[in-house]
């Protein structure tokens, strides 16, 4: 080795083992990278969910014939669904606007008796509207019900024709729980590694210059590689600290299983790290004041983890332009890679596109740091 | 005349004895956003050998030169060279022998002392098998042995400084850049850094060049560079521009029983007074021109005793190379109502003390101070000023102890105690994007004035602060000067009965506190009563009662003169406060039952 790399690994050193001490000395950071991914495990987890569970249903039978009780017996049993029995719809009616229902199934009178008929038999459900999406998610439940009783009883020897009148869909693609937690879960991956990434290091290089050490440091022989090596290294090692944790948590406290391979995770999840962190670090170095950085790492790296990578919010959905943005958001990227991987598996048209994205902004915000650091005292 | 930097420049070059280490030729560099350069064609030599020291008023270019000295800026005209080579070229290799401490604590609070030592070791490439002895070198050096674990955090001011100072001496340079490293160090640790670049000097034969706030340091160095607004206003030996003014400073021992503060308000009505500070309790007067006349006009006024020419020192030098008198508007007002100074008490402190959680900031103080006094608490950084000062304007509860404000109890009544308060913090407290009148309304009004009286005052305060010429600009933009002018009008803007200032003077040039000093004296003067804290020592002066502070407990309490008679003995005929504030923060001196007759 020559002894100007020698120099440099033993300012590298000098430089790396100052930042460990600082962050060993410094308990919010330890939290941020351990702590808060539990945090955020369990809120999510348990906390959030998107899942209709448990939903108060009236149920009007005005047949009263014994299929019609094994119906409702069927839907009691369902732990989507809580069967409130009503004498008439007028009472039912009551139960939805005082809340307490959902939505009202109603048996007719012919039930049974038009089962045979050319028509066929007929339900009607009402739903309560006022949140779209719970609606449909009620209706879509229910209807996936109707199906499964209908199978159940062809199963049993007993055709009944036709579901009753309501449409079925009972394949669901890479959910087969249609468990929100699944991708949730993954999401969360992206959510922790922009908080390390981004919030933690968006702080330490305006620290440097706040507390006056920059004017130190820029008066010894450290080269601006081996400073920005510095900063990456032990958040980096954090990050990924992160990722186990929250990797950790999905497979084994909520059984996401993790389909595709584990070291594209890592990979992937290393190339998402090295963008929030020259997003964050670019910020600091731009900005030079901690509050100031803190604040644009939020606007500009958090927030849109959060509503423009379509972690929570479908982006399909969304008008065009919003869905034209979000592409610049690199955690979009990643949210697409973490669930391919945790919900499908190694799909590689998805995993390759997402990955170079990722890539390109690491070495955009990370080369934007390098230079500003060239810039020294100016 | 005096601004003819090529006059000097031959002085220096007449005696060729020591290697040039740094060399500045019409260096110039400007800043964007700032129509005047920092540095404007300044030529400049430092030597091996001997310590040169920088010294100007605010925003001279101190700072600028020595930052593009060690390569942190680039010169934007003329040239630098430095142990031969362009600045910063010799850090980047690797193989620098320059030390450079900046002006902040350059250093990681968060690290131990022997920590920050390994990592700027590491930093500057200092080999390993040189570093125990090297560190063992350096520690006892700055005495700093005992603290190899500590923080640097929580080290003292001084102490800080020290370490700056050994982790910039690492890898032995020879020139050493220094950017105000005494600014709020405690006299001893003052003292102490003094002797430590002695030492460097003549054992090692380095090079030191180091800008200063502190006149009396310039006595110190071998050579001065002054600078003025980026320009060099001269370059020589203080003996040298001592000499210029000799014969024209006259110290002035005003009658027994006269505060020193009001002879020096009538001696600077003299037009031949170029200057007149307090010293000691006497009038350092320096003189357009010593003639017959002049002597005789001083010596015929009823308040002086005696006077005599004196040896001029390096402070003296400077003032006269200011072009103009310090500003002294406020002090043309009548003194006449001082000598009636009411025996009314307007703050008592009985056994104040203030904790956080198991850290003793402040204990046990105890003072009175009556209406039209000035008190000074004096001490270093870190002496708890700043909590006791707190703590007297109700914005920090006292975790002991009684204080009464202008005869309110400041723990039952705060807002109303509060409201005849005048407070002005250290830091520029008023708001950068309003204009200097739109700061003054909102100040006004939030001390309760408002309609005719609020405009009136405004125009007062607007003549009387010499503010009027830039009413309608930024209070951001404005300079420095302008700022503090700015903080107090706002603070007496509502006419309280006491004042506040925390650290007025702190960062601000010795003209620039001349100026502050005269205001104060006056306002004095009309009865308020005026709270202040200094780290300069030698401001105290001008203060009626002085209260000396370290760690948190007080160390003298009196008149300037009694403090000084504690510290008189015959190793110290003539004392200064920093003499004392030495001799008793060492324990050389013990206050017994604060009577200092009684000592031997």
């Amino acid at each position: 080795m020559s002894s100007g790399l020698i120099a440099s690994l033993i300012r590298l050193r000098g430089f790396l083992r100052k930042e460990l001490l600082q962050i060993r000395r410094d308990p919010s950071s330890i939290l941020l990278a351990l702590v808060m991914p539990v945090v955020l495990l369990l809120l999510f987890g348990y906390g959030v969910s998107l899942d209709p569970e448990q939903v108060p249903i009236a149920i009007v039978d005005e047949d009263g014939s014994a299929l019609a009780r094994d119906l409702v017996a069927r839907l009691s049993a369902s732990r989507y669904f809580e069967a409130r029995p009503c004498r008439t719809m007028a009472a039912a009616d009551e139960l939805v606007v005082a809340g307490r229902a959902e939505g009202i199934l109603r048996i007719p009178e012919d039930f049974e008796r038009s089962l045979g008929l050319a028509g066929g038999a007929r339900l009607q459900l009402l739903v309560n509207g006022v949140d779209s999406n719970r609606a449909s998610l009620v209706k879509s439940y229910l209807s996936s019900t109707l199906g499964n009783w209908v199978a159940i009883r062809a199963a049993a020897g007993e055709s009944l024709g036709p579901p009753p009148a309501i449409r079925i869909e009972p394949r669901i693609w890479f959910n087969p729980g249609i468990d929100s937690r699944h991708f949730l879960v993954p999401g969360l991956i992206v959510l922790i590694m922009t908080l390390i990434g981004t919030l933690l290091t968006a702080l330490v290089i305006a620290r440097e210059w706040e507390r006056g050490t920059m004017e130190a440091l820029l008066a010894t022989p450290l080269r601006r590689g081996e400073f920005l090596l510095g900063k990456i290294l032990p958040y980096f090692g954090l990050g990924i600290l992160g990722l186990l944790t929250a990797v950790a948590g999905a497979v084994y406290l909520f059984g996401v299983e993790l389909q595709g391979s584990f070291w594209l995770l890592l990979l992937s999840s290393s190339l998402f790290l090295l963008a929030a962190l020259g997003m964050g670090l670019a910020a600091s170095a731009l900005l030079r004041v901690q509050f100031v950085a803190a604040q644009v790492a939020v606007l500009a790296g958090f927030l849109p983890a959060f509503f423009l990578s379509g972690l929570l919010f479908d982006l399909e959905s969304t008008p065009t332009p919003i869905q034209v943005v979000s592409h610049v958001v690199p955690a979009r990227h990643f949210v697409a890679i973490c669930q391919t991987l945790f919900l499908a598996g190694d799909v590689f048209e998805v995993i390759l596109g997402a990955g170079a994205w990722l890539l390109g902004a690491a070495i955009l915000f990370l080369g934007i740091t390098y230079r500003r650091l060239g810039r020294g005292m100016e | 005349m005096e601004r003819d930097p090529g006059q000097e420049g031959e002085t220096i070059a007449a005696e060729p004895r020591a290697e040039i280490l740094l060399e500045a030729t019409a260096l110039s560099r400007s800043f964007a956003g700032r129509s005047a350069p920092a540095l404007d064609g300044v030529d400049f030599r430092a030597r091996a050998g001997r310590i040169t020291g920088i010294v100007g008023p605010d925003g001279a270019g101190k700072t600028t030169l020595l930052r593009v000295a060690a390569g942190l800026l680039k010169p934007h005209a003329g040239s630098i060279r430095v142990l031969g080579a362009a600045p910063g070229a010799a850090a980047r290799a690797g193989t620098a022998r320059i030390g450079y401490m900046p002006q902040r604590f350059g250093l990681y609070e968060d690290l131990g002392v022997a920590e920050n030592l390994d990592l700027f070791a590491d930093l500057q490439g200092l080999p390993f098998h040189e570093r125990a002895e090297r560190f063992a070198e350096l520690l006892e050096l700055t005495d700093l042995g005992d603290f190899r674990a500590r923080r640097a955090g929580r080290l003292s001011g001084g102490m800080k400084q020290k370490l700056g100072l050994a982790c910039s001496l690492l890898v032995r340079p020879r020139l050493l850049l220094l950017d105000e490293p005494t600014v709020g160090v405690d006299p001893v640790s003052r003292r102490d850094l003094w002797r430590i670049l002695d030492r460097l000097v003549a054992a090692e034969g380095i090079g030191v060049v180091i800008a200063t706030a502190y006149l009396d340091e310039a006595d110190r160095c071998a050579e001065v560079l002054v600078l003025d607004r980026g320009r060099v206003v001269a370059c020589a030996e203080p003996a040298t521009l001592r000499h210029r003014v000799a014969g024209r400073v006259r110290l002035v021992e005003p009658r027994p029983g006269c505060p020193p503060r009001v002879l020096q308000a009538r001696l600077e009505e003299l037009p031949e007074v170029r200057d007149c500070s307090i010293r000691k309790g006497r009038l350092r007067c320096l003189l357009d021109q010593e003639t017959a006349a002049v002597d005789r006009l001083i010596e015929g006024l009823p308040e002086v005793a005696s006077s005599a020419v004196v040896e001029p020192t390096f402070e003296d030098a400077f003032m006269a190379m200011q072009e103009s008198r310090p500003d002294r508007a406020g002090a043309a007002t009548p003194i006449a109502g001082l000598a009636s100074a009411a025996d009314e008490a307007m703050i008592a402190v009985e056994g104040l003390g203030k904790r956080f959680g198991d850290f003793v900031a402040v204990s046990a103080i105890s003072f009175t101070v009556r209406r039209g006094e000035i008190f000074g608490l004096l001490g270093p950084n870190g002496a708890g000023k700043t909590t006791t000062f707190r703590m007297l304007c109700g914005l920090l509860p006292a975790s002991d102890g009684e204080i009464r404000v202008a005869g309110r109890d400041l723990r039952r009544a705060p807002g109303r105690a509060r409201a005849g308060l005048g407070y002005m913090a250290q830091a520029f407290s008023l708001y950068p994007h309003l204009t200097i009148v739109q700061n003054l309304r909102f100040f006004g009004r939030s001390y309760g004035l408002g309609g005719r009286r609020l405009r009136r005052r405004i125009e007062e305060v607007l003549d009387e602060f010499d503010l009027r010429a830039r009413r309608d600009e930024d209070a951001g933009k404005i300079p420095a000067g302008f700022q503090r002018r700015l903080s107090m009008a706002a603070a007496v803007l509502h006419e309280p009965e006491i004042l506040f200032l925390d650290e007025p003077t702190s960062g601000a040039d010795p003209l620039a506190r001349r100026e502050f000093w005269a205001r104060i004296s006056a306002f004095a003067a009309r009865g308020m009563t005026i709270v202040v804290t200094t780290h300069f020592m030698e401001e105290v002066e001008s203060c009626d009662q002085v209260l000396l502070m370290s760690r948190g407990r007080e160390l003298a309490r009196g008149s300037p003169d009694e403090i000084r008679a504690l510290a008189r003995g015959p190793k110290r005929p003539d004392p200064g406060i920093e003499d004392a504030f030495i001799a008793l923060s060492e324990g050389e001196v013990v206050v017994g039952a604060a009577a200092p007759e009684a000592r031997p």
